[in-house]
């Protein structure tokens, strides 16, 4: 086993930050390791930029300690830069620019690095070569805002809500390039707000909510903590119903309202629903909805808050 | 890709420079609309050869008595139709039989256009009397480019640009990349910040010569404006000029994040100065207890300086007090900025 600090890509200890007479973080413990995927999943406002531009170097925290590749920004921030692979979130890269001036730009910030062509290449954008930044699609865009962030061929890449407004496609795009950086070996630390990407692309997850993270672990670890394998989501309309009832049914573990629509977590779907339709049978109830999915880190955040991830 | 262009510095300065060559209405405010201005001036108000005066006559012999001088339009009119064209401006002067064999004049005297009649009708009538001048004289007549609107106007305009493009060129940029969060971007690299400030002044260096070169060569070219003093002086005027208003971009777009804010204080900061330092007209007209206030305007600074210049004749030494403003102005103006600047 290498010692803990090449093992630790990013390390974060009791972090804190308050904006004005708001607390964006408050109090954050984390841990990267080395070569692994790790994301922060929260709804907006929950104080994940401000957690990772603490981690980036852009913004001074109240209190608390980062150190990435075993530096720190206080004493090796020049080092440090050479290093990491940034994207912001809603960075406007200068629209009069082709896709390989802009590319050749940040390369030239970097000692080393692979060329904008072969940038281009990672990214895919090869015909989008002498196009205007301005004409590009938004997947274009962010794709282009990740090969600026790897011409300096970073030990650990930050991106921050790298899919946010992107169209279905374009999403899935991203994120098979993404997977590529993990199969290449890349460190990253993501944050999102959307959970199947959170699922798809993380080997770990931590979930922050008002400034603090309220659970971590591997996706499986985090659906497996709340004890479900289904959800079952169904609407009754206007009518009344007897939630109590509900909850008292074999199997089923947590019942709650949110917006109108029940979600009931169950251990065992194929005894589940049909207890559910008998139960509504017996009260009466008409059903105007009624969906069922596999438990997912949105059931562990609505399990964990109360709330939907992006109801904020 | 080879060596030289992959440095930082000449990367970020040819993004200025795609910046401003792709934006083409850039290009048109910088360049082409002082050419037009100065055009437009220029016509408007170039030297017109003297004028003749109207007058009117209201009998034959005076008539004759005045027509021998050449600078009076002489009409014969009635006398009630004389009397009309006086009222309504029509003539300067009106000359009319008195009693005895006299002439009487009639015009306004606060009118200079009824004093010069007076004068030159008068001066007419003796000499067509017999009157002989003790003294004889003959004119001399100097029309020198030099003392011309259009001669006046071209430094001014000169200043003007050199203002208007450095004020615009950092404050707008600057903002622009704050807002769009590509500042942020950029400094979230190993990029020695110095360099992204540095990029703006060559960018800035870079366009000088076109942006003095273009407005002087139209004047020179068009309206035969001289430039008596050295080229030296001229091109470092114009150089510390750039500087002193760079650095008062800068400070302009130093905190601030929306392009409305910024736009803002560059008129807040740009208008008084266009009507203070004697641009379009001497800044000798203002009371002269607001004459120190103006000669310490950077705007003032520049405008003088390139007259003495250009139409003077002035050399450095004689540029020296406008070149201290200049750069007191540059100095004072970066130590803030860089004391306030805001890089996300």
């Amino acid at each position: 086993m290498p010692a803990l600090a090449t093992d630790t890509a990013l390390h974060v200890r009791d972090l804190r930050k308050t904006y004005k007479d708001v607390l964006a973080v408050a109090g954050i413990d984390l841990e990267v390791r080395a070569g692994e995927c790790f994301g922060l999943l929260g709804p907006n406002g929950a104080g994940k930029t401000t957690t990772i531009e603490i981690c980036e170097g852009l913004t001074e925290p109240d209190s608390g300690e980062v150190e990435l590749l075993g530096l720190r920004w206080s004493s090796n921030s020049a080092a440090l830069r050479q290093r990491l692979g940034i994207q912001l979130q809603e960075t406007q890269l200068s629209e009069k620019l082709t896709v390989v001036e802009t590319l050749r730009l940040f390369r030239s910030f970097f000692r080393q690095g692979p060329g904008a062509d072969e940038a281009l290449r990672i990214v895919q954008l090869e015909e989008k070569r002498d196009a205007r930044v301005g004409n590009l699609s938004g997947g274009q865009k962010q794709r282009l805002a990740l090969a600026c962030a790897l011409v300096g061929d970073p030990d650990l890449l930050f991106l921050d809500e790298p899919t946010t407004g992107l169209d279905p496609q374009a999403r899935r795009q991203l994120w098979d390039l993404i997977e590529e950086f993990k199969l290449a070996g890349r460190t990253i630390l993501l944050t999102t707000h959307y959970m199947e990407e959170a699922e798809r692309l993380c080997d770990r997850v931590a979930i922050m909510d008002h400034g603090k993270i309220i659970s971590h672990g591997t996706p499986r670890e985090l659906i497996a903590s709340i004890g479900v394998e289904h959800v079952v989501e169904f609407s009754a309309g206007n009518a009344t119903l007897d939630l109590a009832r509900v909850s008292g049914m074999a199997g089923v573990r947590d019942v709650r309202s949110v917006n109108g629509t029940v979600l009931m977590q169950v251990t065992e779907l194929h005894k589940a629903v049909p207890a559910l339709l008998e139960e509504l049978g017996r009260q009466g109830v008409p059903l105007t909805e009624l969906r069922t999915h596999s438990a997912s880190l949105e059931d562990v955040f609505v399990h964990l808050t109360g709330r939907h991830l992006r109801d904020e | 890709m080879n060596k030289a262009t992959d440095h930082p510095l000449v990367q970020l300065t040819l993004m200025r420079m795609r910046e401003f060559i792709r934006e083409p209405e850039a290009l048109f405010w910088a360049l082409i609309f002082p050419i037009a201005l100065a055009a437009g001036l220029g016509i408007a108000f170039r030297n017109q050869p003297p004028q003749v005066l109207k007058i009117a006559a209201v009998t034959p012999r005076i008539a004759e008595g005045l027509r021998q001088e050449k600078l009076l339009d002489v009409m014969q009119l009635p006398a009630a139709l004389a009397e009309q064209s006086l009222r309504t401006g029509k003539v300067a002067l009106l000359a009319e039989p008195g009693p005895d064999g006299t002439v009487v004049y009639r015009y306004d005297d606060t009118n200079p256009e009824g004093r010069s009649a007076r004068m030159l009708a008068d001066q007419a009538m003796q000499r067509s009397a017999g009157r002989q001048d003790p003294v004889s004289t003959s004119d001399n007549i100097l029309r020198e480019p030099g003392s011309r609107y259009i001669d006046f106007l071209i430094p001014g305009l000169i200043g003007m640009g050199i203002m208007g493009n450095s004020i615009w060129g950092l404050g707008f940029s600057i903002v622009d990349a704050r807002r769009k969060k590509l500042m942020k971007r950029i400094v979230a690299t190993p990029m020695p910040r110095s360099y992204y400030l540095l990029s703006f002044l060559l960018w800035r260096l870079i366009l000088l010569p076109v942006e003095i070169g273009v407005p002087l060569a139209f004047g020179v070219l068009v309206f035969g404006v001289p430039i008596r003093g050295s080229f030296f002086a001229l091109a470092g005027a114009c150089l510390l000029a750039s500087l002193a208003f760079s650095a008062g971009g800068l400070l302009l777009a130093s905190r601030v994040r929306t392009i409305e804010a910024v736009s803002g204080l560059m008129n807040m900061t740009m208008v008084p100065m266009w009507i203070l330092s004697g641009v379009f007209f001497s800044s000798q007209r203002f009371p002269d207890t607001v004459q120190p206030v103006i000669k310490a305007l950077p705007l003032t600074a520049i405008i003088d300086a390139l007259r003495a210049n250009m139409l003077q004749g002035a050399g450095l030494a004689q540029m020296a007090p406008q070149a201290g403003v200049l750069a007191a102005w540059a100095a004072g103006c970066f130590v803030i900025a860089l004391k306030l600047f805001r890089w996300r």
